[in-house]
């Protein structure tokens, strides 16, 4: 099943076409990598796709219905969430931001309680519950960032570069221990990232995104080993680095 | 240096004894400051933070006159109030000229631009991508300037105590619309003013005391809610 799709759709900003995708769709369980060069797209595609931001044209669909990217349908962005590339933690302890989005949703406090020691146990920092968001490591703030996206049971979980600013050990075990726990929720996941080595671990599905198009998607395996003639310039590089 | 200790004696005594004239003083000048900041707080923060997140045509046009405005001499705030409230000017008929009204008006044409200036300069600062983290995470229109303002705390109170400055040290314009009459519009920096020009320095020095006092007690306050720890 189809749950979000978009029918040619535009994002223009400074005259620059930064988006330009006749046809795209996300299936529902699906672990879709994007990845792409610099300022090819990947990010504004995350949020048209989350209704963050409305597109120039086109239409974005949820489950096949026609929807606006406006304050009226908080009900409908309260079924995705977000984890960017930096934590963005607030000025409170670990557990009150892990909390946040649930209190947000008027959760009752006993079950939000219960969900954030859940969630704070599944990502290995149930120790830190009482310390202040802003004195944890990058590691260690970035699994609290997944735990307050995951916490909120979403529909789609994007992801914006999320380990991208981690050292190797850490993003490593991080991404080891992600992959487990997606595993086990099979939340529909969209991943933006410029690793190859990422996505390769973590996702079925990829799409490579250059100048704004989709320019090859299938499964994860397949393109990486046989590139189109758009995508292999920009995939190529990654295997030769690294042999894959 | 005779003259500081006489004073500083008398002043004591002044404010051990209790006063009557020193505490109506005291009480008008915490009344008109108190009401002057809350004006400027509640609409000031709003505006600031409308000015802060949005952008529309004119913006910095409205910009400059806000940080123009938090630079107003007192004295040129004095006269346009009391051009305003003269018996022929457009408010003359509401007879608010030489009353603690008139004085509360004066104060808040001066905070008021610097509670606008800080609170939108405070949330100009905002990361964009926190703006968006906020979105994503479900909050309403309302949550979302709710945790805006949790996370400028510092910067927001920090322009309340400026504009609170602003005020209390503000004789001019109180001095201008309010009259300095005994009993009626005579605040601490009016009077201390009026006491330093018929050389009763006891006075005065007590009077500053008790405004320097009041001050510190009011930034004190503020300052513990600003450093207290957040919660969400």
């Amino acid at each position: 099943m189809k749950i979000l799709q978009l029918k040619d759709v535009k994002y223009i900003a400074n005259k620059q076409t930064l988006l330009d995708i006749p046809h795209f769709s996300l299936q529902q369980g699906d672990l879709l990598g994007i990845i792409g060069p610099n300022g090819a797209g990947k990010s504004t595609l995350l949020k048209v796709l989350s209704f963050l931001q409305a597109p120039t044209k086109g239409q974005v669909l949820y489950k096949g219905e026609e929807k606006q990217a406006n304050s009226l349908n908080l009900e409908l962005r309260r079924r995705f969430a977000v984890a960017l590339q930096q934590s963005l933690l607030f000025d409170t302890t670990v557990h009150n931001n892990v909390a946040l989005g649930l209190k947000l949703r008027k959760e009752n406090k006993t079950v939000i309680n219960e969900k954030v020691d859940y969630w704070l146990e599944k990502f290995n920092v149930a120790s830190l519950s009482k310390k202040n968001a802003r004195s944890l490591s990058g590691g260690e703030a970035q699994r609290v960032n997944l735990a307050r996206a995951l916490i909120l049971a979403p529909e789609v979980l994007f992801l914006d570069e999320p380990f991208s600013a981690l050292d190797f050990p850490t993003k490593a075990q991080l991404i080891q221990d992600f992959k487990e726990i997606l595993n086990d929720t099979s939340t529909t996941t969209f991943f933006v990232s410029h690793d190859l080595l990422e996505i390769r671990h973590l996702t079925k599905s990829l799409a490579v995104i250059i100048d704004g198009n989709v320019k090859q998607m299938g499964n994860t395996k397949e393109v990486i080993e046989q590139p189109n003639e758009a995508t292999a310039p920009f995939l190529n590089k990654w295997k030769e680095l690294y042999t894959l | 240096m005779e003259i500081f200790i006489d004073g500083i004696i008398k002043a004591i005594k002044m404010i051990l004894s209790g006063d009557k004239e020193v505490f109506d003083i005291t009480y008008t000048t915490l009344q008109v400051c108190l009401t002057a900041i809350l004006i400027s707080t509640v609409v000031g923060i709003p505006l600031g933070v409308l000015l802060g997140l949005n952008s529309f045509p004119g913006k910095k046009i409205v910009l400059v006159f806000v940080n123009i405005g938090m630079g107003l001499p007192p004295v040129v705030a004095g006269l346009y109030i009391t051009m305003l409230l003269w018996r022929s000017g457009p408010l003359g008929n509401l007879g608010l000229l030489y009353t603690t009204h008139a004085i509360i008006m004066a104060q808040v044409l001066v905070s008021l631009p610097i509670i606008i200036g800080l609170t939108a300069a405070a949330f100009q600062q905002i990361d964009h991508k926190m703006l968006m983290q906020i979105k994503a995470l479900g909050a309403t229109g309302f949550q979302r300037i709710g945790l805006l303002l949790r996370e400028t705390k510092l910067a927001i109170l920090a322009a309340i105590m400026a504009g609170l400055g602003r005020v209390l040290a503000e004789v001019g314009a109180a001095m201008m619309v309010g009259g300095n009459i005994k009993g009626d519009t005579r605040i601490l920096t009016t009077s201390m003013v009026m006491e330093v020009s018929k050389g009763n320095f006891d006075v005065a020095i007590a009077l500053s005391f008790i405004l320097m006092s009041l001050a510190f007690m009011i930034t004190f306050l503020l300052t513990i809610l600003q450093q207290r720890k957040q919660r969400v």
